[in-house]
């Protein structure tokens, strides 16, 4: 909502400029409740901009299309100035940007040579105010076919000759005739002297590009100065005669030398305001003008709008029924006759400007204006278009069609409300206007809509027709019932004001649903134990009274109307609130029973694993949820993993953010592989992520699982680098007895470099090096890529409860290295397990330090090599107790793997 | 024999102060006082001496053969310090060259506030709670006093997994939108008092732009307990804006608006680049919006098993 405060202040005396700056202003309602998002000071975008006095001009020497200008400021001497346009006459006052001045988008305007003659400044068009047609329509240019700028297109034979002397037949009764004279005998009215090849003749004309010395086509028979059109002429033709130029001002009192701002009505303030979505009353002028007179403890003066009418009947002329009254609670209308369509006055334009509505029509504008002012949209349409002087409110028909005003054609369903005649539909309800009842120049009876829609329908029809305007931004809130009778008496006396109709006696008024204000029962108790302060009754009271609520007896409070969302003591709390300031409530800390706050085990192994995880080097990493279904395809996942069984979102961004995932690799891949587009030569990445697995749940709720997933490539990391990462993070939270179980056939993975991890026999995880097929999928074909993907849950379960320490040992262990030799293919995790099983309980510690394979070990077969540790608790060992482990151990090893002693 | 004695002692001594290693050392020492050394042959001769002289000449024997010892064993120390000088001498190392570093990982800026924030409402008494992303619209919506008609329902707003069938506005299945839905969750599952915290990720259907993302990152918290009042919340919040960003930190607090609060407010913090006089970073306010909170909606309270007030935030981290 953009509110101008001179507006406002119509209606609260005392929160001028002059009282209250723009920054007191701003920060008083934001912290009442009405937060400011800008406040702009319109006159600021202007500076040394005045308006100017043209004393005399003359053609530019060195220039066939500019003029030089003395003016007169307001200073001691008049100031030279150049210009290209040619609507400018001796007497004009125009707005002159100075030497060093600023106009509206920050452009710049200092003094310069142009074409060799000085200029101070610049005189400006609307456009360089920052202003169009629509907000000065008396500043649009008419101008006439100058002979003297005539050019004829390329390649095409001149029409006119070159030498062309007055008196020359341009065509029937037009001739080319010389401006002897040209003087301003009114605003854009002049007066010519002309010599039109056979004597003297004078005429007027509104063309405002002629001057002495300037060749016209002049009609002989009506006396008419033709414009281009007159003559068919193209633009390119006389490239100057154009109608554009300066802004020749035509305001009262505007003197040289004052200020451009005022002069125009651009010196306004502005503020821009975010107004939260159960305040649709403060989306008008009024309800923010009872805001900020709360706030600023002044008197709020709402006048009840007055009509005098001009006799006659509404009843003669027009009928509404309410069909459909679940979607319209209210329905009221007037009907203005002799309706004269114009501009409207200057001072309306400005508000409307100022509010950043452009001002089209004086009816049209009128509607504006009172949406702004009430917060209520208006419509008003063409009465003449509506057939059978009959107006239903009904849902449209499956397929009904219209054009809104727009000329954008829809296609209407039967949830969407609209206002018909007895044939077509004429407006979408509360979205816009059909075309078919458009104000135009020639319309002459308006009937004006004043009415309440139900917000939600409104908010559904606009979004399914893609066209959320001003009408329905407000509509979608829900608006107060109450507010539409004042709205359309409003318009109404604006209408007499502006002169521009008459306005038939009688009001339509149609009710559908009774409005039922809400009570609130005020209890201070109560608002003071949920504010934490002690307000007493008689201050909560006068500001609920003064924000427009009605008390009845016993504290009964009568909510006003325009504040539907006000239906609980802690609603009058937050009232209480606001204008007592947020920041004066007290500061205080909790009491009462004192909790044990802290991390749950699971939340503290998630902390583990991100130390641990970080102590090795990898950084985090954060991904999407969601995934594409194609990433499944770039991990080599099988057709028929139930993997692919993902939850589907119905309403995604794009295909690539539309399933949840329910593994969290192609994720890690996407960043390695972002990473190694980017030339990072090695990057070590985890992310504890949650992946999401369709259920057969009754709610339809996910199962939500964490993974641990860890990945790198890069910096030499090998296979078994990169698995004594893993067993870190295992021996982290103390987990002993994972298993690796060699994988050779998942297509994601290398078939000789994966493993699935297990405990207990339970999967709990996989890691390995990728498939270069599955890496050339992330164009990393050649780069070793190892990733890992690990159950959260898993960790967490096998994590043990208690840590048991063991005294240091108070014997040597006896060491021996044993080395066997066994088929090649053999997986030393077997070795080693025979060898943990083989001994008679000495055997502490197996390591493994060497794999040999060549001469002289047989081909097929290789050589391992483990270091044991034997030890008992009470005494030394002696080399006969540690020979019979060790025996033991060979002779399972031979017995299991056919390994034999080296 | 006097005569040789003292001749040996200060041949002896000459030797070993003259040695410049170890094993040269040792030769004198064998020269001298070995089995076969010049001492020790002189004392065997002692014996040769007439009885009365012995003990004068043993005595002297034995103070020469001390002397020599401790020589030896002063040079030995002497030589072995010397030894070692060369030797660190020899291994000395340019301590300006880089070592040889294990790089650390690092934290995702997320994780860190968001831990950061967790670590003082933990200290304040709270725990974290943790729900569901893929939730209910009654968890989402419809228990948070957010009714149909609401804009964050549409599915221009928010993600859908299924329409829902019998009940829409409550069984459909949604990604959750807010954090909100654990204030329900947690009151529905646990008895005041309660004050929690829940960190989480949720996803709204805006395009990843500098300052919009489909998915981020929300960190809810509530109290509910007898007798809570608006000022516990503005004090607590205080606390935790300093414990974030200094003892220094002024917030703000605003009337605001959301469904399940009333009264409601939004946060700001002066902006920590211009301290409050308008800059670029806070455009030009001064303030800089965190979070919203109120007191927990009646309706919202209605929702669930527990009755006294209760209130709430949530901001983006």
């Amino acid at each position: 909502m953009i509110l101008s405060r001179k507006w406002l202040n119509e209606f609260v005396p005392g929160v001028s400029v002059a009282d209250v700056t723009d920054k007191e202003f701003a920060e008083a309602l934001t912290l009442s409740g009405s937060k400011v998002e800008t406040v702009e000071d319109q006159s600021a975008q202007f500076k040394n901009v005045v308006v100017g006095k043209v004393l005399s001009m003359e053609r530019h020497p060195n220039s066939d299309h500019m003029w030089v200008v003395q003016i007169d400021i307001g200073e001691a001497e008049p100031v030279q100035i150049c210009t290209g346009a040619w609507n400018v006459h001796a007497g004009d006052l125009v707005p002159v940007a100075k030497h060093n001045s600023l106009l509206p988008g920050g452009v710049k305007i200092t003094k310069g040579k142009l074409r060799g003659v000085l200029s101070n400044g610049m005189l400006c068009g609307l456009s360089e105010l920052g202003l169009d047609a629509r907000d000065f329509p008396y500043g649009v240019i008419k101008a006439a076919a100058l002979l003297n700028d005539y050019h004829p297109l390329p390649g095409e034979k001149p029409s006119i000759p070159e030498d062309v002397q007055p008196g020359f037949k341009i065509y029937g009764k037009v001739v080319a005739a010389k401006v002897l004279d040209c003087r301003t005998v009114g605003y854009a009215l002049f007066s010519l002297k002309l010599d039109a090849g056979n004597g003297e003749v004078e005429t007027s004309t509104d063309c405002q590009n002629i001057h002495e010395g300037d060749l016209i086509c002049y009609n002989t028979a009506t006396g008419a100065v033709l414009t281009l059109s007159d003559i068919h002429a193209q633009q390119k033709e006389f490239p100057n005669c154009i109608e554009d130029g300066i802004f020749i001002l035509n305001e009262e009192g505007a003197k040289p030398g004052d200020d451009i701002p005022p002069v125009l009505g651009l010196d306004d303030h502005v503020v821009e305001f975010e107004i939260t979505p159960n305040r649709p009353d403060c989306l008008g002028v009024i309800g923010l003008a009872r805001e900020a007179a709360v706030t600023f403890g002044k008197e709020l003066n709402v006048p009840t709008p007055e009509v005098k009418g001009c006799g006659d009947s509404i009843l003669n002329y027009a009928d509404v029924d309410i069909l459909d009254g679940d979607l319209c609670p209210r329905y009221c209308g007037r009907l203005v006759r002799n309706v004269k369509i114009g501009p409207s006055p200057k001072w309306m334009r400005e508000r409307l400007r100022a509010s950043g509505v452009r001002p089209i029509n004086n009816i049209v504008d009128i509607t504006n204006y009172v949406m702004l002012e009430y917060g209520q949209p208006m419509h008003s349409f063409d009465f003449a278009c509506v057939e059978g002087q009959h107006i239903n409110v009904r849902r449209a028909y499956p397929g009904e069609q219209m054009t809104t005003l727009d000329g954008k054609p829809h296609e209407l369903n039967e949830s969407m409300l609209v206002i018909a005649d007895e044939v077509k539909p004429v407006c979408i309800a509360g979205v816009m206007g059909g075309e078919n009842s458009e104000i135009t120049d020639g319309t002459t009876t308006v009937f004006f809509e004043s009415a309440n829609f139900n917000g939600v329908s409104v908010r559904k029809t606009a979004m399914a027709l893609g066209m959320r305007t001003e009408a329905s931004a407000r509509y979608e809130k829900g608006l107060d019932p109450m507010n539409t009778l004042p709205a359309v008496q409003r318009a109404c006396q604006l209408v007499e004001l502006l002169g521009c109709g008459d306005v038939v006696d009688g009001v339509i008024d149609v009710v559908a649903q009774d409005f039922v204000p809400t009570q609130v029962r005020l209890e201070p108790k109560k608002i003071n134990g949920l504010l934490g302060t002690d307000f007493n009754r008689e201050q909560m009271l006068d500001i609920l009274l003064r924000l427009g609520f009605i008390a009845l007896e016993d504290d009964v409070l009568v909510v006003p109307s325009w504040r539907s969302d006000v239906e609980h003591y802690s609603d009058l709390a937050e009232e209480v609130a606001r204008f007592t300031g947020y920041d004066n409530l007290p500061t205080t800390l909790m009491k009462g029973e004192t909790t044990r706050g802290g991390l749950t085990a699971k939340q503290a192994a998630e902390k583990l694993i991100g130390v641990t995880c970080r102590g090795l080097g990898f950084n985090e990493i954060m991904t999407y949820s969601f995934i594409s279904p194609s990433f499944y395809n770039k991990i080599r996942l099988p057709e028929d993993s139930p993997l692919r069984n993902s939850i589907r979102i119905l309403n995604p961004l794009g295909e690539d953010t539309s399933i949840m995932r329910t593994t969290a690799l192609p994720s890690m891949l996407e960043t390695l592989a972002r990473n190694n587009r980017n030339h990072n030569a090695a990057a070590k990445l985890y992310e504890l992520a949650r992946v999401y697995a369709p259920t057969d749940r009754e709610d339809g709720l996910a199962e939500e699982r964490q993974v641990l997933s860890i990945g790198c490539y890069g910096d030499g990391v090998d296979f078994f680098r990169f698995k004594g990462y893993v067993e870190t993070v295992f021996d982290a939270f103390g987990i002993r007895g994972v298993k690796y179980t060699a994988e050779r056939s998942n297509p994601t993975w290398h078939p000789g470099r994966c493993a699935v991890l297990s405990l207990n026999d339970v999967e709990i995880g996989i890691f390995g090096q990728l498939h270069p097929l599955t890496a050339k999928n992330y164009d990393m074909a050649d780069t070793a890529v190892y990733a890992a993907q690990i159950d959260f849950a898993a960790i967490l379960a096998a994590k043990p409860g208690t840590i048991v320490y063991q005294p240091l040992p108070k014997f040597p262990a006896v060491e021996r290295d044993i080395a066997v030799v066994c088929d090649a293919a053999l997986p030393v995790a077997e070795l080693e397990d025979t060898i943990r099983r083989g001994g008679k309980g000495l055997v502490k510690e197996v390591k493994l330090f060497d794999i040999y394979t060549g001469k002289p070990i047989p081909e097929g077969k290789k050589s391992v090599a483990f270091a044991l540790k034997l030890r008992v608790e009470d005494h030394t060992l002696t080399d006969a107790e540690a020979d019979g482990d060790i025996q033991s151990i060979l002779a399972l090893l031979e017995r299991e793997h056919q390994a034999i002693l080296r | 024999m006097k005569d040789q004695l003292a001749k040996i002692r200060a041949e002896a001594l000459a030797a070993i102060g003259a040695t410049d290693a170890a094993a040269a050392l040792d030769a004198v020492r064998v020269k001298y006082l070995g089995k076969k050394g010049e001492l020790t042959a002189l004392l065997k001769q002692t014996g040769k001496l007439p009885p009365e002289e012995r003990p004068a000449v043993g005595q002297l024997a034995n103070e020469v053969r001390a002397a020599l010892s401790d020589a030896i064993a002063a040079q030995s120390k002497l030589l072995a310090e010397a030894a070692l000088d060369l030797k660190l001498a020899a291994e000395t190392v340019d301590v300006t060259i880089p070592g040889n570093k294990e790089s650390l990982g690092h934290k995702h800026p997320i994780t860190k506030v968001i831990d950061e924030i967790t670590d003082i409402f933990v200290g304040m008494g709270f725990n974290v709670a943790e729900g569901p992303e893929v939730e209910l619209a009654a968890y989402n919506f419809t228990k948070l006093n957010t009714e149909e008609g609401h804009p964050g329902r549409e599915w221009t707003d928010t993600f859908y997994i299924t329409p829902g069938k019998d009940d829409p506005k409550n069984d459909a299945v949604l990604l959750r939108s807010q954090t909100s839905p654990m204030q329900i969750r947690t009151m529905e599952s646990r008895k005041p008092p309660i004050r929690i915290v829940a960190p989480g990720r949720v996803y709204r259907k805006d395009e990843a732009d500098a300052t919009h993302s489909p998915m981020f990152h929300q960190i809810e918290g509530m109290v509910v307990d007898k007798g809570i009042t608006m000022a516990d919340l503005k004090g607590t919040l205080n606390e935790v804006v300093k414990s974030l960003y200094g003892e220094d930190a002024q917030t703000r607090f605003r009337p605001h608006h959301f469904p399940f609060t009333e009264p409601s407010c939004e946060v700001d913090v002066q902006c920590f680049a211009c301290h409050g006089k308008g800059c670029s970073v806070c455009k030009g306010e001064g303030w800089i919006e965190v979070l919203g909170a109120g007191m927990i909606h009646p309706k919202v309270l209605m929702c669930t098993p527990v009755g006294p007030s209760a209130w709430a935030w949530s901001g983006l981290p």
